[in-house]
C-alpha cells in the first residue's frame, strides 16, 4: 500500500486569521523570535495498492477540485511508502 | 411562482428563507441536497448555516451535492439563484461566482444589524431597490471575509457586479467592503448578510430584506 500526501496552504497574499491567532499564543507563552505563523491542512490518502502514475494523477485531480480551492490555496503532493 | 430553498445537512436558515418567500407572495418549496430534481421551481435560494460542518472549507462539500449539479446547469441557463451566507460560500466553491470567503479577520463569530448600500439594482434579486439604496439587515457569520485577486476585484467593480457593499466600519475584512456580488448575467447573486431574517418587524430590525424576494418575483414574471 502506498500513501499520497497532499499539503494545502493558503496563498501568501491571503490573510490567515488562524495562523495569526496561533502566532499570538506563541508570544503569550514566551516563545520568542517567531516572525509569522501560517496554518495549513495535510491530507494522508492511503491507496489500495501501488501508487501508479495513473492513480497519483487521479489524486492530483481530487486535490484540484476538492482538497484545495485554487482561488485561495496552493498545494503540494508527494507519495510516501505506508508502513 | 415557486421559490425553492435547498436544505443541506447543517443548513440553519432554510426555514426562514422559505418564510421570507411566502411573505413576499411566492410559494416556497423545500429542496433536498441529495435530490437532483428542482421540482419545477422558478428560482432557488441556497440558505445560511454550516453545511457539512464547514469541514474542509465552507461550502466545499455542499458544492458536490446532487442538487448542486442541477442548479449549476440551470443557473447557466438563467435560473435566478441567491446564495445567502453559507449559500454565498457554496456559489463561490461552485465557481458560479468568482473569489472566495475566508474567516473573519477578527476571528470571531459576528452577529449584528449591518447597514449596506445596494450598488447594483439591475440583478434578478435587487430590482425592487433604488440605485444606491441604503438598507440595514442582519449580518451573522464566521467565514464572511470576501477575497479575490486584484484583477477579479477590478473586473467586478468595472462591470458593476458589486451588488452590495458594507457601510461604516468593515465588519469582517472583506476586500473593498464587498457584501455581495453577481455573475455577469445578474441571475446569480451571493450575499453575506441575511435578508431572509429581515422581512417582518416582529423578528428583524427592519423589513429591508424583503426586496430580494419581491425582486425575483418580478424577474420571473417578466421573463
Amino acid at each position: 500500500m502506498a500513501r499520497v500526501v497532499v499539503d494545502v496552504m493558503l496563498k501568501p497574499e491571503i490573510l490567515d486569521p488562524q495562523g495569526k491567532a496561533v502566532h499570538g499564543a506563541f508570544g503569550r507563552l514566551g516563545f520568542d523570535g517567531v516572525a509569522d505563523v501560517r496554518q495549513g491542512k495535510r491530507f494522508e490518502i492511503t491507496l489500495d495498492g501501488e501508487a501508479t502514475e495513473e492513480r497519483v494523477a487521479e489524486i492530483r485531480k481530487a486535490a484540484d477540485t476538492l482538497l484545495a480551492n485554487p482561488v485561495i490555496e496552493d498545494y503540494t503532493l508527494h507519495v510516501e511508502d505506508a508502513q | 411562482m415557486k421559490i425553492g430553498v435547498v436544505t443541506f445537512p447543517g443548513s440553519l436558515d432554510d426555514a426562514d428563507a422559505r418564510r421570507a418567500a411566502a411573505v413576499a407572495g411566492a410559494e416556497p418549496v423545500a429542496l433536498w441536497h441529495a435530490d437532483a430534481d428542482l421540482h419545477g421551481v422558478d428560482a432557488v435560494v441556497l440558505p445560511g448555516g454550516f453545511s457539512y460542518g464547514d469541514y474542509l472549507r465552507a461550502g466545499a462539500i455542499s458544492r458536490f451535492a446532487p442538487v448542486m449539479e442541477t442548479i449549476i446547469k440551470k443557473a447557466g441557463e438563467g435560473l435566478p439563484v441567491l446564495g445567502i451566507c453559507n449559500g454565498f460560500q457554496v456559489l463561490c466553491e461552485s465557481h458560479l461566482l468568482p473569489g472566495a470567503l475566508i474567516k473573519n479577520h477578527h476571528r470571531k463569530f459576528l452577529c449584528k444589524d449591518q447597514p449596506l448600500r445596494i450598488e447594483n439594482n439591475r440583478t434578478a434579486w435587487t430590482s425592487d431597490y433604488d440605485a444606491n439604496h441604503e438598507i440595514t439587515i442582519v449580518l451573522k457569520n464566521q467565514d464572511g471575509s470576501y477575497v479575490a485577486d486584484e484583477a477579479t476585484l477590478d473586473r467586478l467593480e468595472g462591470e458593476g457586479r458589486v451588488v452590495a457593499r458594507y457601510l461604516g466600519e468593515n465588519p469582517n475584512g472583506s476586500y473593498r467592503d464587498i457584501a455581495g456580488i453577481s455573475n455577469e448575467r445578474g441571475n446569480v447573486v451571493g450575499l453575506m448578510p441575511h435578508p431572509e431574517h429581515c422581512v417582518e418587524t416582529l423578528t428583524g430590525p427592519t423589513t429591508d430584506g424583503l426586496g430580494f424576494f419581491t425582486s425575483v418575483l418580478k424577474a420571473v414574471v417578466a421573463s
